[in-house]
């Protein structure tokens, strides 16, 4: 079967007053029916811009596709015509957006706010629109929902607002839901909640999801594929168990040690990978994450890797390195004599 | 909400009566209104003759009291010039007065926020420059120039309109034009860095995002969000115009409420400045009443229970 999305060679800029932001740069990957694609890498990486980017719902100008196909079920997007395009948002592709409290328009009731895609894409009635989204706020788990849905976003909290906003981005049944930073203005209790929510309605419902965080440890609980994005590249992707358990890219590397690990005592510094994240409007001649990488040979400065399989790992484990780390870190273990996996 | 009306009728009350103080002494210090009523030439005798008639020779404490508790009583005195009652001849003018507020209100917030919309949706290109110099043109021209050239090319000149005064709609062209030029300006103006402003919000994205068509996005999320301050606004302008545009009613002879109290200045008729301005100050008061219900009604967060 055909992947539910197939992105190639996506290459999105944004023209700046201080010049050209490279944001996204070559990105290729595809995306299978009922498969949940975790999204990693740090602010800056391109992560959001390129989910944006494939449905138009970047500020164009400044911002536009370079280059680059955005395959979904067999259409591009890319190229689909702006009706068509409005036909898929919403309907086809569900978004929950990162931050609850201005995601949501202040002056207009949950009610219509959910209603809206619904009205517009099922021309619903409003009777019909107003039971759905009764029955919506149930399913995202906000009690009394009849007469929470008359309420405005002020009256509910964040938690609250993050459950309707994912009332909103699954409301037409949507192939295809993509969630940016969703759980990341919430507090950790909160957090764990709509994680399970989503878990509970993938379950239930079976939509493809893209989760984009900066997250480690919500991709591990929630993703069977990881993909970790970094200077508008994607230098690592798998299932999530080798990337987690054997990562091939010196940033996923350094993105795992420098987590907290619960249950470990003591007072040990948690790791930093060194230098800042790369100057998008001069990308680095090769590997983007090269000058922050102890590693990195001197190809990597001048030469971009190719993501290609890992050989001897999960299939599916790509990676964009011209080093070997594991042959790297048994080398500074033998020297060391400590552990070098994180 | 029958809490907050009392108390925006106490804070009314107490506002009216500041302002009703301030003039009543102020007013006194115009000079003596019982000379510019005798003829030329009077005796002394007649002139305190008068003003012991309207009351003047009290002590100003007494003066101030007496005239106070009949306001209380809806009694503003009557006109040392026409000895007819006060808030008569004020309330007689304000037709005129809304008339001309009316007609600026009306086209000036078309024009505007055609124009503010405009220039906000069309960013970056000459339509937005053409828009925003005149805009800015508009609202740094003073009213009593643009009046008067108007009124030397359309009236003078051209002959096409009346240079002055009430009662067709032609004499209502000129000063409704030079009015809503002002009025459209600064809507225009804000409305677009309103607009503007809330294009960059999140929630406007989520509705791009949920697949609404362009037109559902501006009307429902863009404009609706971004007419909250240029509401507020509209409102202290209606204030201004229907408290009776001093200037342009007397560049125009326009009959309305400012230019009998700019009369009533010149004439120290002092019952007819204390009428006239309690009554704007009272206009005032209800249109700020009513922008902030309107505000509530536009504005969910401070919409009270």
């Amino acid at each position: 079967m055909a992947p539910l999305l197939e992105v190639r060679n996506l290459t999105v800029a944004f023209d700046t007053p201080s010049g050209t932001v490279h944001a996204v740069n070559d990105v290729s990957y595809t995306l299978e029916e009922g498969e949940t694609l975790g999204i990693v890498g740090e602010s800056g990486s391109g992560k959001s811009v390129h989910a944006l980017s494939m449905v138009g719902l970047i500020a164009s100008p400044p911002g536009r596709v370079v280059a680059g196909e955005v395959l979904f079920q067999g259409r591009n997007l890319l190229t689909l015509p702006k009706r068509e395009l409005f036909e898929v948002r919403g309907k086809e592709i569900g978004f929950v957006f990162q931050d609850p409290m201005t995601s949501l328009n202040p002056v207009l009731t949950i009610e219509r706010q959910i209603a809206e895609p619904l009205r517009r894409h099922f021309g619903m009635s409003a009777l019909a629109a107003s039971n759905r989204v009764v029955e919506l706020l149930e399913l995202v788990g906000i009690p009394d929902a009849a007469r929470r849905a008359k309420q405005y976003p002020h009256e509910f909290s964040g938690g609250m607002r993050q459950r309707v906003m994912i009332a909103i981005g699954i409301s037409c049944n949507p192939k295809l839901l993509i969630a940016d930073e969703a759980t990341t203005a919430l507090d950790v209790t909160v957090q764990a909640q709509i994680l399970d929510l989503v878990r509970d309605l993938k379950r239930r419902i079976g939509t493809t999801v893209i989760w984009i965080t900066h997250d480690m440890g919500v991709v591990a609980g929630l993703a069977d594929t990881v993909q970790v994005m970094y200077g508008g590249r994607i230098m690592e992707r798998g299932p999530v168990r080798p990337v987690f358990h054997d990562p091939r890219s010196a940033y996923t590397w350094g993105l795992l040690k420098s987590l907290p690990h619960g249950g470990k005592r003591g007072v040990t510094r948690l790791y930093q990978i060194p230098g800042n994240p790369p100057d998008l409007t001069k990308p680095p001649l090769g590997d983007p994450f090269a000058p922050r990488n102890q590693f990195a040979t001197a190809r990597c400065h001048t030469e971009v890797p190719p993501l290609l399989d890992v050989a001897g790992s999960t299939p599916g484990h790509k990676v964009a390195a011209w080093y070997d780390l594991r042959a790297e870190l048994a080398g500074q273990a033998e020297l060391t004599g400590q552990e070098g996996q994180p | 909400m029958s809490r907050y009306l009392l108390v925006k009728l106490a804070e009314s009350a107490l506002a009216i009566w500041g302002v009703v103080t301030i003039v009543f002494f102020v007013s006194r210090v115009l000079g003596d209104p019982a000379v510019l009523l005798v003829p030329v030439g009077a005796s002394q005798q007649d002139i305190d003759t008068i003003r012991t008639a309207l009351g003047l020779d009290r002590p100003i404490l007494e003066q101030y009291v007496v005239s106070l508790f009949s306001m209380l009583r809806g009694d503003f005195g009557m006109s040392f010039q026409q000895g007819r009652p006060a808030m008569d001849i004020v309330l007689e003018r304000m037709p005129d007065t809304a008339l001309l507020a009316g007609t600026a209100l009306l086209f000036g917030s078309i024009i505007g926020a055609v124009c503010g919309a405009i220039a906000a949706l069309k960013r970056g290109t000459v339509a937005e420059f053409i828009v925003m110099v005149a805009a800015l043109l508009g609202q740094a021209t003073p009213v009593f120039w643009l009046g008067i050239m108007l009124i030397l090319i359309f009236a003078v000149d051209l002959g096409w309109l009346p240079t002055g005064g009430a009662g067709t709609w032609a004499h209502l062209v000129l000063p409704g034009l030079t009015l809503s030029v002002f009025v459209s300006a600064s809507i225009a103006r804000l409305l677009r860095s309103s607009l503007l402003d809330i294009m960059r919000e999140d929630y406007v994205r989520t509705a791009r995002a949920k697949g609404l068509l362009p037109r559902t996005v501006f009307f429902w999320h863009i404009a609706r969000n971004a007419l909250i301050p240029v509401v507020t606004m509209v409102g202290i302008i209606a204030g201004e115009l229907l408290g009776g545009s001093v200037v342009i009613e007397t560049v125009f002879a326009w009959p309305g409420v400012g230019r009998v109290i700019m009369q009533a200045i010149q004439n120290q008729d002092f019952p007819v400045i204390q009428a006239g301005v309690a009554l704007i100050a009272a206009i005032f008061i209800v249109v700020n009443l009513l922008v902030d219900l309107l505000y509530g009604v536009l504005d969910p967060r401070i919409r009270r229970r």
